[in-house]
C-alpha cells in the first residue's frame, strides 16, 4: 500500500474519496439528532422496506416467468404480493415526501437529497406503469391502448412503445428497477452523508436561516 | 353503436380473496369529479396516517447503547 | 433557552453537535420490512389481485361481429383511428398533435412503426387462408389490383350496404350492391376472426418468435366493443380512468393530477390534449424536482405550522428548557 498522502492509484483515490465522504460512523451510525423524535420519520425505512418486497415478489414471479399467474394460484397469491407491496410503496412514499416537504429538508445543502427523492418517485411511476403493462391481461391491452397517445403525442411513442409487450416487460424487470435502485441508494447515502435535516429555527430565534 | 346491447363479461380470475374485489366497480360520482371507492379509501388513508405520524407522541427514553 | 444540546436555531449545513440520544438503524430496518411483509401477505390473502381476461379478436368477432366487420371495413377504406392517425405509424396531412400550435413533437419525430392499416390488418392476414381458398385468392388478387378509385367505390357501396347486413352462421348476408371483392374479403376476415386465425395472424411476423402486440391491440382500439368493456369498469380517459383499475381495486392514485387535466375544459374537448397535458406535465414535473430551487414555494413549510408539532418535543426543550423526562441525550463526542 502508498503511504497517506501518496495515493495514486485510482482504487486508491476512490478509496480516500468514499471514506472521507462516509467513514464508518457516519454510514452506520447508533446515535441520532434528539429531534429525530417524531412518527413522520418512518416512512423513509418503510418505503424502502416495501421496495425489497416489491424486488422480492417480482422475483418469483420471475422464476416461472409472465405467463405463470394466471395458471397458477401460488403464482397469482405471488403476484398479489407483488400488487399490494408496490400499492404499499407509493403509499409510503407519498407520505414520506409530505413529511419531508414540510420539514423543508432541502436545507443544509440537502437540496440533491430532495432532486434524488423525487426522481425516484418518477421513476417509481414509470417502473409500476411498465408492469402494469407487463401483466398480459385486459388491464394491459387497455393501459397500452391509452397510454400510446399520450407517448406518442410527444414523440416517444416512436422508440417506447408500449404496445411491444417484450420491451416493456424487459424494461419493468431490468432497466427500470436497476434506475430506482440506484436512485434509492445515491438517496440514503445523501442522508447519511449530511445527517437527518435539523428543526427550522424555534420562534425565539428571530432571523431565519436557509 | 346501433343494434342490441352486448353481453359482455370482464372475466375476472380472483383465486382464494377472502374479499372479493372484482364486482361490479363502485364509484362516487359528482359532476365532472369520479372516484372510486377503493381509490379514494387509500387517499384518505394516507391523509390519516399522515395527521396520526405527526400528532401521536413518538416514545422517549431510548436504552443509551 | 438555547443551549449547546438544543441550539434554538441550528445551522443545517452544519453537523449537529447538539444532543443525541442511542439508535439502532438496522434493527429498524429489520422490524420495517418483517412489518411490511407480514402487511402484504396479510393484503395479499385478504384481497388477491385482478386479473382480468385480456379481450382476443376472436371474442370481438363472436360477441360484436357488426363491430368487428365495420372496424374491417374502415381499416380497408383508411377511414379508422390508425388510418387518421400520424406518426408514429404513418405520414398522415394534418395529422399529429400539437402542444402549442405549430409545435408538434409527435411530427417531428416521424413515423417510427409503418403501419398499412389496409394490408396489416386485412388484406396480409387473408393471404393465408387465400392459401387453400381459391375465391378468397381471387379477390385478394382483384382488390390489390384495382385502382384507388375503384377500391373506394366498392367499400363506399359495401358501407351503405352494411347498414342492412344481418349475419348468418358462415356469412354476412347483404342487400344486393356493387361491393366488388370486398364482401368476400369481409366474410373471409370474419370467419378467420371468428375461428382465432386472425390472433396468430396479426402478431406474426417473419421471425418465428414473437412479442410485440402492437397490431392486434390497435384493431381492437379502433372498435367499439373494447371500449365499452372498458367504459363499464370507469377506465375511459374521460372517466378519470388512468387512476382506476378493473371491479374495485385501488388503482394508481399517484396519477390523480395527470388524468385530472383530462378531465377539465379546454383540454377535455381538445383533440391536441395529449401534447398539451404531457408538456403541462413535464413541467411539473421538474417543478417538483426542482422545488429546493422555486422562491415561494420553498418557503410554505415555513408559514405553515406543521414543521412545530413534528418538533415539538425538540423546540419544548430549546424555548423552556423542558427536556423530554426520560430521554438520556448523548452529547456528542461522549461514549459509554
Amino acid at each position: 500500500m502508498s503511504t497517506p498522502g501518496e495515493v495514486r492509484t485510482w482504487t486508491g483515490r476512490v478509496r480516500e474519496v468514499a471514506v472521507a465522504a462516509l467513514p464508518p460512523e457516519r454510514l452506520l451510525p447508533d446515535t441520532q439528532p434528539v429531534y429525530v423524535a417524531s412518527w413522520i420519520y418512518v416512512f423513509g425505512v418503510l418505503t424502502l422496506a416495501a421496495f425489497v418486497v416489491v424486488l422480492a415478489s417480482g422475483a418469483v414471479l420471475a422464476l416461472a416467468g409472465p405467463g405463470w399467474w394466471h395458471v397458477s394460484s401460488t403464482g397469482h397469491f405471488f403476484n398479489s404480493l407483488h400488487l399490494w407491496s408496490t400499492e404499499l410503496f407509493f403509499f409510503f412514499m407519498v407520505v414520506h415526501l409530505w413529511g419531508k416537504f414540510f420539514m423543508a429538508a432541502w436545507r443544509g445543502r440537502r437540496a440533491l437529497t430532495w432532486i434524488t427523492g423525487a426522481i425516484s418517485f418518477l421513476v417509481s411511476i414509470a417502473t409500476a406503469f411498465t408492469g402494469y403493462l407487463s401483466q398480459q391481461n385486459f388491464a394491459s391491452q387497455w393501459i397500452g391502448g391509452q397510454a400510446k397517445d399520450g407517448l406518442n403525442a410527444s414523440g416517444v411513442g416512436a422508440f417506447f412503445n408500449v404496445l411491444n409487450f417484450g420491451q416493456m416487460f424487459m424494461w419493468h424487470i431490468v432497466l427500470l428497477p436497476l434506475l430506482v435502485a440506484l436512485l434509492i441508494v445515491g438517496h440514503v447515502l445523501l442522508v447519511r452523508r449530511s445527517g437527518v435535516v435539523p428543526p427550522l429555527p424555534a420562534r425565539l430565534a428571530g432571523g431565519d436561516k436557509r | 353503436m346501433t343494434g342490441p346491447s352486448i353481453l359482455f363479461q370482464l372475466g375476472h380470475t380472483v383465486l382464494g380473496a377472502v374479499v372479493d374485489l372484482s364486482g361490479r366497480p363502485r364509484y362516487i360520482h359528482s359532476g365532472w369529479f369520479l372516484i372510486s371507492v377503493a381509490n379514494l379509501a387509500v387517499i384518505v388513508a394516507m391523509i390519516v396516517l399522515f395527521a396520526l405520524a405527526i400528532a401521536l407522541p413518538f416514545p422517549r427514553g431510548r436504552r443509551r447503547p | 433557552m438555547s443551549s449547546k444540546e438544543y441550539p434554538l436555531a441550528p445551522d443545517p449545513a452544519l453537523e449537529w453537535t447538539g444532543a443525541k440520544r442511542g439508535y439502532d438503524l438496522v434493527k429498524e430496518l429489520v422490524i420495517a420490512l418483517v412489518a411490511v411483509a407480514l402487511l402484504t401477505v396479510l393484503l395479499a390473502a385478504l384481497f388477491s389481485s385482478p386479473d382480468a381476461k385480456p379481450v382476443t379478436i376472436a371474442r370481438w368477432a363472436n360477441a360484436a361481429p357488426r363491430d368487428f366487420v365495420a372496424t374491417a371495413l374502415s381499416e380497408l377504406d383508411g377511414t379508422s383511428g390508425i388510418a387518421g392517425y400520424g406518426p408514429p405509424y404513418a405520414h398522415v396531412k394534418g395529422a399529429g398533435q400539437n402542444i402549442i400550435d405549430g409545435i408538434s413533437l409527435e411530427r417531428a419525430v416521424g413515423v417510427h412503426i409503418p403501419i398499412n392499416p389496409a394490408k396489416t390488418f386485412v388484406l396480409d392476414p387473408l393471404s393465408i387462408p387465400a392459401q387453400s381458398n381459391p375465391p378468397l385468392a381471387a379477390a385478394l388478387n382483384a382488390y390489390r389490383d384495382a385502382s384507388t378509385a375503384q377500391q373506394q367505390a366498392w367499400t363506399s357501396a359495401y358501407t351503405k350496404g352494411f347498414d342492412h347486413a344481418t349475419f348468418a352462421p358462415r356469412n354476412i348476408v347483404l342487400p344486393a350492391g356493387r361491393y366488388g371483392p370486398v364482401a368476400t374479403l369481409m366474410a373471409n376476415l370474419l370467419t378467420q376472426a371468428r375461428s382465432g386465425g386472425l390472433d396468430g395472424a396479426l402478431v406474426s411476423t417473419s421471425r418465428f418468435y414473437q412479442t410485440d402486440y402492437t397490431n392486434p391491440i390497435l384493431f381492437l382500439a379502433d372498435g367499439s366493443y373494447f371500449p365499452a368493456l372498458a367504459e363499464q369498469q370507469n377506465l375511459l380517459g374521460s372517466q378519470w380512468g388512468m387512476m382506476n383499475e378493473t371491479g374495485n381495486y385501488p388503482g394508481q392514485a399517484w396519477l390523480w393530477l395527470y388524468t385530472f387535466w383530462y378531465q377539465i375544459p379546454p383540454f377535455s374537448t381538445s383533440s391536441n390534449a395529449d401534447a398539451q397535458i404531457w408538456a403541462i406535465m413535464a413541467i411539473l414535473s421538474l417543478g417538483l424536482i426542482g422545488i429546493p430551487f422555486i422562491p415561494g414555494v420553498r418557503s410554505i413549510p415555513r408559514y405553515l405550522p406543521l414543521y412545530r408539532l413534528i418538533w415539538r418535543d425538540y423546540y419544548r426543550a430549546a424555548e423552556h428548557g423542558k427536556t423530554p423526562p426520560t430521554s438520556k441525550p448523548v452529547i456528542a463526542g461522549q461514549r459509554e
